[in-house]
């Protein structure tokens, strides 16, 4: 279901950004992810949530090739990922990801975080990168950090670098995988803003969250999760306010 | 409303004078209970018997400057025999004529080492530095291009000792990331390869592979060919610490959490740039105090050369020492390298802290 609200523009092809077709993935002898289908346009929100060990991780994760798939297809921007390591570092390069615990690098400073992958990926002369890692502090509002290091800032700051850092090379998708669990409860808002912002300006998103105001507020589509299947997939109002499936309402009376 | 507690004025009382303090530390430290009140007592007593005598015998009754007989008619040290043999104990058979050569080839890797440790030098200049002033060192210790030519079998004494020490270091670090490196490879041969030579190399004594070097390897090559023997001796330092360097790398990359690797996997950099620019700059600074450990054992170790019939610093003093004018002054001759290698190691240990500390980012 390709819910276009909002009055968006449709995108200039057809052609969806991430393509998932009957995607299998297994730990060992644990089967995941099963049968997984999902089509992503150009400029979709989509959120995804689910109990813990539902594989709504592993399924962002394997969009860009940190888990492995075992069997059917994963095609993003029409590359499709298999064990061609050319492929998975230009598809890595076009989709962005923000980590749960952040995973900022210590020992480099914050402007030098942002800039590492526009100059050694993108090939990008050292000062233009410069000059847009600062444009991108700004727009997360922390641009008077650029010179100190991860360990120096707050949960919420290091959150938002790590936004600024996969901005920074100009991803065609953003996936965000728990953002805000590891967070004070004070520093979610001001991550959850940046991601609100994110969104309203167009950016193609995949956001593994618990976070249902956010879901509300800017959300295409809602996906559940559970028992590495995607049980159901609605807009968010339907899916907040009419869940179909028993597993979900169960769910949605949990966390609500 | 409610009311609060008023408050009282607040008193600034001094601490007990037992607490703090030169009173308060020897309290706190060789005082606190029956038992440590004995052994400071104990300790003291040792050291007032100890020291007196030591001091007088190196330093009151001990000669610095003077001929061997002048040195039978005392009670004290006889330190002159190093100032009398200086020449032989650092350059050892280095030709006499020729001896500026090593001086200044020495001098020259001080002052290289003296500029390396600065941080602000760590830029693209340095390598080339470096590789001019290792050739210009070789052109003086080896000679030609219009300087005699001084076989390598005559080096000898300090710069034999530095040389090896610091070829073994520079050698083995690389080499030693490589191998961890490999250990930690997906692919098997690599893998395989990397555990296999640094399994069999940590279980083999240093001596016993200098001895291969130099007496088992030349009898595999082909008749005419031959390695140099300081080369040889070279080679195995230098394979033979990466050993040990890659194990000890090999933890620091471990103690790397996975999100890094993801992290930089997920910027789409390629294995190389990650490990070169995100995942070996963190690990190789967490495992800084092990790997000087092993390199201030290295630069000891190279002393176990005189097996293989070569004359470090450590060797040309024992050639003194069985000089007949100068026999019977081994206290003196040893203490004086135990100084000499102390002076160098604790000066790899206490820039190995520096740099621990400039290199600490507050995480």
């Amino acid at each position: 279901m390709d819910d276009k609200k909002n009055g968006q523009a449709p995108s200039t092809t057809d052609r969806p950004i991430i393509e998932i077709i009957g995607m299998h993935k297994w730990y060992g002898e644990f089967h995941v992810l099963s049968d997984i289908n999902l089509k992503v346009q150009e400029k979709e929100r989509i959120v995804i949530c689910g109990p813990s060990g539902s594989g709504k991780s592993t399924l962002i994760r394997c969009i860009n090739r940190l888990e492995e798939h075992q069997r059917g297809r994963i095609i993003v921007d029409g590359i499709e990922l298999t064990n061609d390591v050319k492929n998975i570092e230009k598809v890595r390069a076009e989709v962005g990801m923000v980590f749960q615990h952040f995973n900022l690098f210590p020992h480099l400073t914050i402007v030098e975080n942002l800039t590492l992958g526009p100059i050694w990926v993108r090939k990008m002369p050292r000062k233009e990168a410069e000059e847009a890692a600062m444009k991108y502090l700004e727009k997360v509002k922390i641009a008077e950090q650029a010179k100190k290091f991860p360990g120096q800032l707050s949960g919420g700051q290091q959150q938002r670098v790590a936004i600024a850092r996969s901005l920074c090379m100009s991803p065609r998708v953003m996936l965000f995988d728990e953002p805000t669990s590891a967070l004070d409860p004070e520093m979610i808002k001001e991550v959850l803003d940046v991601m609100i912002d994110l969104a309203r300006e167009g950016m193609t998103m995949l956001v593994v969250t618990h976070e249902m105001g956010f879901a509300k507020s800017v959300a295409d589509r809602v996906m559940f999760m559970d028992e590495g299947q995607i049980v159901e997939e609605n807009n968010p109002n339907d899916f907040f306010d009419n869940p179909q499936h028993e597993r979900t309402k169960l769910f949605l009376s949990q966390i609500l | 409303m409610s009311q609060s507690n008023p408050v009282k004025a607040r008193e600034h009382l001094k601490p007990p004078v037992t607490e703090v303090g030169v009173l308060g530390w020897i309290h706190q430290n060789l005082f606190n209970n029956w038992f440590n009140s004995l052994l400071t007592l104990l300790a003291l007593y040792g050291l007032f018997v100890t020291i007196p005598p030591m001091f007088k015998w190196a330093f009151v009754d001990s000669l610095w400057f003077s001929g061997p007989e002048a040195c039978r008619e005392i009670d004290g040290a006889c330190w002159s025999i190093i100032p009398s043999n200086a020449r032989f104990i650092f350059l050892g058979f280095y030709p006499e004529d020729q001896q500026w050569r090593p001086l200044i080839a020495m001098i020259l890797l001080f002052v290289l080492v003296f500029y390396t440790q600065n941080r602000k030098s760590w830029n693209r200049a340095l390598f080339p530095i470096w590789v001019c002033g290792l050739f210009v060192m070789g052109w003086l210790m080896h000679g030609g291009l219009g300087l005699p030519v001084v076989e390598t079998a005559k080096w000898s004494g300090l710069p034999l000792t530095l040389i090896l020490a610091l070829f073994g270091m520079v050698g083995a670090y690389p080499l030693g990331v490589l191998l961890a490196l490999g250990r930690r490879s997906k692919l098997p041969v690599i893998h395989s390869l990397s555990v296999v030579y640094i399994e069999l190399i940590r279980g083999v004594p240093l001596i016993s592979m200098l001895f291969m070097s130099s007496i088992m390897f030349p009898l595999f090559l082909p008749e005419g060919v031959t390695f140099d023997k300081v080369l040889r001796a070279q080679v195995a330092i230098i394979l033979f610490t990466a050993a040990y360097i890659a194990e000890v790398v090999r933890g620091g990359l471990q103690a790397i959490p996975k999100g890094q690797y993801e992290a930089a996997d997920s910027l789409g950099l390629k294995y190389g740039q990650a490990m070169r620019l995100i995942i070996l700059p963190q690990a190789l600074k967490i495992v800084i105090p092990p790997s000087v450990g092993i390199l201030i054992s290295a630069f000891k170790d190279t002393s176990l050369v005189v097996i293989i019939a070569l004359y470090d610093v450590l060797k040309t003093t024992k050639v003194t020492l069985s000089n007949p004018e100068w026999m019977g002054y081994s206290s003196e001759a040893y203490l004086f390298l135990a100084v000499l290698y102390f002076i160098f190691c604790y000066a790899m240990s206490s820039y190995s802290r520096k740099l621990e500390k400039a290199l600490h980012t507050g995480h």
